[in-house]
C-alpha cells in the first residue's frame, strides 16, 4: 500500500507543483493519476521512488516513510516505465532488461537468461534480444521498457505516460497487454496519463487531478461516470459535451449509438443470448 | 630518395620521438578535458565562458609558448616535457569544448531513466553518461590527434627531436628529400592514429553504427512479430 500524506512540492522560485495531496493506493491494484499538464501527476509519481522529494508531507510504502530509505536501493525495488521508454541506447535489448538484476549483483548469465523469458512475457520475440533499442519500433521499445521494469520482480510498478508516444493502434495493443499482465501478476501499479479513456481502461481506481495536484474526484470508472463530482470532472471526462450520455437512434435502418452531440459512437449489438436487441428490425425495413 | 634510404635510422628515431611527445599529450588532453567539461556542465551559465576560454587558448602562438614554458616549468628548453605540456594545453583547447558538447548530447530522459532504475551517481557516469557521450568525444579526439601530431613539429625549430627536425635540417642543408620525408611521415602518423581511433570507436561503440528501426509494422499487413508472439504466449 502506498500512502500520500499531505504532500506538497514547492520549487525554489515559488512554483508550486503540488499544493496538498493525500491519497491511499491499495496494493495489487492499478491506480491511475489523470490530469492535464500542470496537474503535478508526474511529480507525485516521482515522489514514490524519490526522484522528487516532497517539500512537506510524507509518502509511505507499507507504512514506511520513503524518506528514511536508501534512494538507490528503493529505486531498484520499484519498476519504472516512462514515455520515451528511456532504454539505454548503448545496451542490447537483453542487457536493458537485465539492468536492475545486474545492478543488484545477479550473475550476468542468470540475469540474461531471465531477461529472455521476460521478453516473452511482454509479448516480444526472443530474436530481438541482441538488437539495440534504436533498431526496434516504438511499440516494441515500450514493451522492452515494461520487461525491464518487471525484471527485479518488484511489488510496485510506476508508469509515467508509458504509451503516450506510440500511435493509437499500437497503444491499444499495449494497453490490452498491460491488462493481461496485471491480471496474471497483480502488481501495485501507479499509472500517470492525461488520457481519460486510458485512465478508465487501466485503472481499478482513477484519481482525477486539478492543477496543483488537487484531487477533483477519486473512484472507480463507474462511480466517476455515474456521478461526476463537479463541473471540472464533467468537463474532464467529456460529460459536459454529451460524450458520456449515449442513446440509440436509427439511421438508414441501422441502430446506432450516438452521444449527446449526435455523433455516432458505435453500433448496438445484442448481448450474448439476448435476442431483444437484434438488428432484425432494421433489416425488415431495408 | 637516396637520402631517405641512407638515413632510415635517423628518420626512425625522429618518428619515435614524435610519437613519444604526441601520445602522452593526446592522452592527457583527453583525460583532463573530461572533468573540466563535467564541471563546466554543472556551472550552467559559465559553460559558455569556459568553452570560449578554452578555444582562445588555441590562439596562443606556439613558438613563443614553447619558449615561455621552460621558464615557467623550470625545465631545459630542449626538454620533451615542455613540448608535451604545450601540446596538452592545445589539446585541451580543442577537447574541452568538444567534451562539453559531448555531455550535452546525452539525452536527459535516458539519464533520468537510469537514475530511476537505481544507478547511483558514480555508476551512472561510468556506465551510462560516458559511453553515451562517446561518439561526440571520439569526433573531438580525432581532431586533437591530427592537430597534436602536426604541432609536435614546431619543437623541431628549437632542437627538440621530432619529425619537424627533418624540415629544419632539410631547409638548412637544401635536401628536398629530407623535407618531404618529414612532411609525408607526419601526415602518415596522423592518418594512422586517426584510423586506429575510428576502428576503436567501432569496436567499443557498436550501438552507434547500428541500423535504425524498420517502419512501425502495419497492423493490417504482415503481422507484428511482437503481437504474434503475444498471442502465442497468451
Amino acid at each position: 500500500m502506498i500512502r500520500f500524506e499531505s504532500v506538497q512540492k514547492r520549487y525554489p522560485g515559488g512554483t508550486v507543483a503540488v499544493e496538498d495531496f493525500s491519497c491511499t493506493i491499495p496494493s495489487h491494484t492499478a491506480t491511475v493519476l489523470v490530469g492535464s499538464s500542470g496537474s503535478g501527476k508526474t511529480t507525485l509519481l516521482r515522489m514514490i521512488n524519490r526522484m522528487v522529494d516532497p517539500s512537506a508531507g510524507r509518502v509511505l510504502i507499507d507504512d514506511q516513510d520513503v524518506a528514511t530509505t536508501d534512494k538507490v536501493a528503493l529505486r531498484r525495488s520499484i519498476g519504472y516505465v516512462m514515455q520515451a521508454s528511456g532504454l539505454l541506447p548503448h545496451r542490447t535489448v537483453q542487457d536493458n532488461v537485465a539492468t536492475v538484476p545486474m545492478l543488484t549483483g545477479t550473475p550476468k548469465r542468470e540475469a540474461r537468461a531471465a531477461a529472455l523469458d521476460l521478453l516473452e512475457t511482454v509479448g516480444l520475440d526472443r530474436g530481438l534480444a541482441t538488437r539495440y533499442p534504436s533498431q526496434l519500433s516504438g511499440g516494441q521499445q515500450q514493451r522492452v521498457g515494461v520487461a525491464r521494469a518487471l525484471a527485479s520482480d518488484p511489488n510496485i510498478l510506476l508508469m509515467d505516460e508509458p504509451f503516450g508516444a506510440v500511435d493509437p493502434i499500437v497503444r491499444g495493443e499495449l494497453q490490452t497487454e498491460l491488462l493481461r499482465l496485471q491480471s496474471e501478476l497483480g502488481k501495485t501499479i501507479v499509472f500517470v496519463t492525461h488520457d481519460i479513456d486510458e485512465a478508465f481502461l487501466i485503472g481499478d481506481q482513477v484519481v482525477i487531478l486539478r492543477p496543483g495536484g488537487e484531487v477533483a474526484q477519486a473512484g472507480t470508472a463507474e462511480e466517476i461516470l455515474a456521478a461526476p463530482a463537479d463541473d471540472f470532472v464533467e468537463r474532464f471526462i467529456g460529460a459536459d459535451r454529451g460524450r458520456r450520455a449515449l442513446r440509440l437512434e436509427e439511421r438508414d435502418g441501422t441502430r446506432i449509438v450516438v452521444d449527446g452531440t449526435g455523433r455516432a459512437a458505435g453500433v448496438l449489438q445484442a448481448a450474448e443470448g439476448d435476442p431483444a436487441v437484434p438488428d432484425g428490425p432494421a433489416k425488415d425495413r431495408a | 630518395m637516396s637520402w631517405v634510404l641512407g638515413n632510415l635510422d635517423v628518420i626512425g628515431g625522429h618518428a619515435g620521438a614524435h610519437l613519444l611527445q604526441a601520445l602522452p599529450a593526446i592522452v592527457l588532453a583527453f583525460v583532463l578535458a573530461l572533468p573540466v567539461a563535467k564541471l563546466a556542465g554543472r556551472l550552467g551559465v559559465l559553460r559558455g565562458g569556459i568553452s570560449t576560454a578554452a578555444a582562445l587558448m588555441y590562439a596562443i602562438p606556439s613558438l613563443p609558448l614553447f619558449i615561455v614554458l621552460p621558464i615557467v616549468l623550470g625545465t631545459s628548453i630542449r626538454s620533451m616535457v615542455n613540448v608535451i605540456v604545450a601540446l596538452t594545453l592545445y589539446g585541451l583547447a580543442l577537447m574541452v569544448p568538444a567534451a562539453i558538447d559531448a555531455f550535452r548530447s546525452v539525452d536527459g530522459d535516458v539519464l533520468r531513466a537510469a537514475t530511476a532504475q537505481g544507478y547511483g551517481p558514480v555508476a551512472r557516469f561510468w556506465a551510462v553518461e560516458l559511453p553515451l557521450a562517446g561518439p561526440v568525444l571520439l569526433a573531438g579526439l580525432r581532431v586533437v590527434v591530427v592537430s597534436t601530431v602536426s604541432l609536435v613539429t614546431v619543437g623541431g625549430v628549437l632542437g627538440v627531436p621530432s619529425l619537424g627536425m627533418l624540415f629544419v635540417d632539410g631547409f638548412q642543408r637544401g635536401i628536398t628529400a629530407e623535407i618531404l620525408a618529414g612532411i609525408v611521415l607526419t601526415a602518415a602518423i596522423a592518418l594512422a592514429l586517426d584510423g586506429l581511433l575510428v576502428l576503436a570507436g567501432r569496436a567499443l561503440m557498436p550501438w552507434a553504427s547500428a541500423g535504425k528501426a524498420p517502419a512501425e509494422p502495419s497492423p493490417a499487413g504482415a503481422p507484428d512479430p511482437a503481437a504474434a508472439a503475444a498471442g502465442g504466449a497468451a
